[in-house]
């Protein structure tokens, strides 16, 4: 296996990718994303130089429109969905200590 | 002939002659759901009375004159990673176990207000990411053609259900072959329409640049006819195409002479099951009987489809799953420190092993360090890509080949090698890559009586050329049926 996936890596990446790995979870994914890179590396074989990067097969432009509120105030639905709320608010664990 | 055995498009003029009724569709559909649904598990979210109750709404506009369309009247299965109002869409992850939607994506808008009545959501590989729809925290779908097999994936609920009878149609999406896979291991019809005809507004995201909306159903007929009533631009979503060639049924002519095929010697090689190349080439050589142009031809970087895909996908499923975090919807872990801790904790214990994979590589080849090596290398490989299929159509109305290198494999034989379930992607995954619509029908049964998908892949906007190709195919009786069906 060419691809060797260290500890600080994996460490890392779930730092930003916001997951917290059991360490049997961290040792899988190590290895697991050794063998995806090695097949990945695959791509090497192919020269791209001068080749654009290519993000969507379409020219995709930036759609506009005005700004003007078009679909009616929903707060109440979307927040019955929320784990927990208050007073027209999503409540969560305290963010800034004084 | 029983109502189940009839097709999208024939039930509803049956509905709208007043030979039958939208509720009589719907009880019949219910008692197949009653009588199958204990073994295959194709449905997440099924609400009897709120169907009944539908069917019924819709029945009283059809006989006020109100709704006339060719799907009035009709039952459709919605895949549960499209935003229902007021119905439960999870995913099939743990992580949206109770969001309920406070609207509609505009594909399933399009569908009911053209009549189509919903039964409920089909179970599919968690957010999408696999191909056997075995990562689903709500239990694995069985293959109606038989139950020790996948129905493949990731709409494998909606392909399980169209071919055991369980829903008239189905709605699927499609980001690397998630419609076309599953047809083929269900022996359905399907199209993922060429990137930016469907809205994706409403549609839990995976890989955004990649995902496309399209129909799992019985004929090439109510393919094409429901492509017409779901495309539309919408300027909810900003890839939107506004096109104004959405006359799909027109395509329906039973008439291939001089229509250019390719068949790519590329995909006929390793990998492939001999009965499943058998079969197509078989298929390839009625369309050429019928007077089709039939030729072998080099397509280019075939071998380099699903590591670019693998990047891609994965890079935009790390940024699309951020913002499942335990804060507006869905799972919160019951106890944590702070809001970083509650974060990590209702992520890891709401998403199942595949999706953190994805998101962990996708986290990987995006970081400061590996961008360019990984990430922009891939969307350079996908412009190599979308150039070899420049040239193909330059000489082809239409690239013919398998949709998967074998039939439906065995429950619980993919999830274990990563790498080898990715592979089962490679005829279906460049498709997306490039934005090319493409269409599958079923071309035979293998010797475990498993049936094998043909896959018809056109240039962008002509997906005319391949509803022809397969309109004309599907007229030479190769279609079979699935035992479970009445």
């Amino acid at each position: 296996m060419a691809n060797v996936i260290r500890d600080e890596t994996i460490d890392y990446v779930g730092i930003l990718a916001k997951l917290e790995l059991s360490q049997e979870e961290k040792e899988a994914a190590k290895k697991d994303m050794a063998s995806m890179l090695d097949y990945i590396d695959k791509l090497n074989e192919l020269d791209t130089t001068g080749v654009e990067p290519m993000s969507h097969v379409f020219p995709v432009n930036n759609v506009f429109r005005e700004d003007v509120v078009e679909n009616p105030d929903g707060s109440e639905d979307a927040l019955a969905n929320a784990p927990e709320s208050r007073d027209s608010a999503y409540v969560v664990p305290k963010t800034v200590d004084q | 002939m029983g109502i189940l055995e009839l097709t999208a498009v024939e039930l509803s003029a049956k509905i709208r002659a007043g030979e039958t009724t939208a509720v009589e569709a719907m009880q019949a559909v219910i008692e197949q759901i009653e009588k199958h649904e204990e073994s295959l598990n194709c449905y997440v979210t099924f609400d009897k009375e709120a169907a009944l109750h539908a069917a019924a709404e819709v029945q009283k506009k059809i006989e006020s004159g109100e709704l006339t369309g060719p799907l009035a009247g009709v039952p459709v299965a919605i895949k549960d990673n499209m935003c229902t109002k007021g119905m439960l869409t999870t995913c099939s992850s743990k992580i949206l176990y109770n969001f309920v939607p406070t609207f509609t994506s505009e594909a399933v808008l399009n569908l009911e207000q053209a009549g189509a009545v919903i039964i409920g959501k089909t179970n599919m590989d968690e957010f999408a990411m696999g191909s056997t729809t075995e990562t689903s925290y709500y239990g694995e779908t069985k293959n109606p053609w038989n139950t020790q097999h996948v129905p493949g994936g990731s709409s494998g609920g909606s392909a399980a259900a169209v071919a055991a009878q369980e829903c008239f149609f189905a709605l699927g999406s499609d980001t690397g072959g998630s419609i076309r896979q599953p047809a083929s291991y269900c022996g359905v019809v399907d199209m993922k329409p060429t990137y930016g005809t469907v809205s994706r507004y409403g549609l839990v995201a995976y890989g955004s640049s990649l995902d496309q909306i399209g129909p799992l159903c019985k004929t090439v007929t109510d393919c094409a006819t429901i492509m017409e009533v779901i495309a539309s631009h919408d300027k909810k979503d900003s890839t939107s195409i506004a096109r104004e060639d959405l006359d799909f049924t027109s395509a329906l002519v039973d008439d291939v002479k001089g229509l250019k095929i390719g068949i790519p010697r590329d995909y006929f090689g390793q990998g492939l099951d001999p009965e499943v190349k058998e079969a197509v080439l078989a298929a390839a050589k009625t369309l050429e009987e019928k007077g089709a142009v039939v030729e072998e031809f080099e397509l280019g970087l075939v071998d380099y489809a699903i590591p670019a895909y693998y990047v891609i996908a994965a890079a935009e499923a790390s940024s699309n799953l951020e913002r499942f975090d335990g804060v507006a919807y869905g799972y919160r872990t019951e106890s944590y420190e702070g809001l970083h801790n509650m974060y990590k904790k209702s992520r890891s214990e709401g998403f199942g092993a595949e999706v953190k994979r994805r998101i962990m590589l996708g986290s990987f080849v995006l970081s400061s360090g590996y961008y360019d090596a990984y990430y922009l290398k891939a969307l350079r490989t996908k412009a190599l890509i979308k150039e070899e299929f420049n040239k193909a159509f330059a000489s082809y109305d239409v690239i013919l080949g398998p949709a998967a290198p074998t039939t439906a494999p065995k429950l619980g034989a993919s999830l274990s090698d990563p790498i080898k379930m990715y592979l089962g992607d490679i005829y279906t995954i460049s498709v997306n890559l490039a934005g090319l619509p493409s269409i599958c029908v079923p071309c035979g049964q293998d010797s475990k009586g498993l049936p094998i998908g043909l896959q018809l892949i056109g240039d962008c906007f002509q997906e005319k050329n391949i509803i022809r190709a397969a309109y004309a195919y599907e007229q030479t009786g190769h279609f079979a049926k699935c035992p479970l069906a009445e």
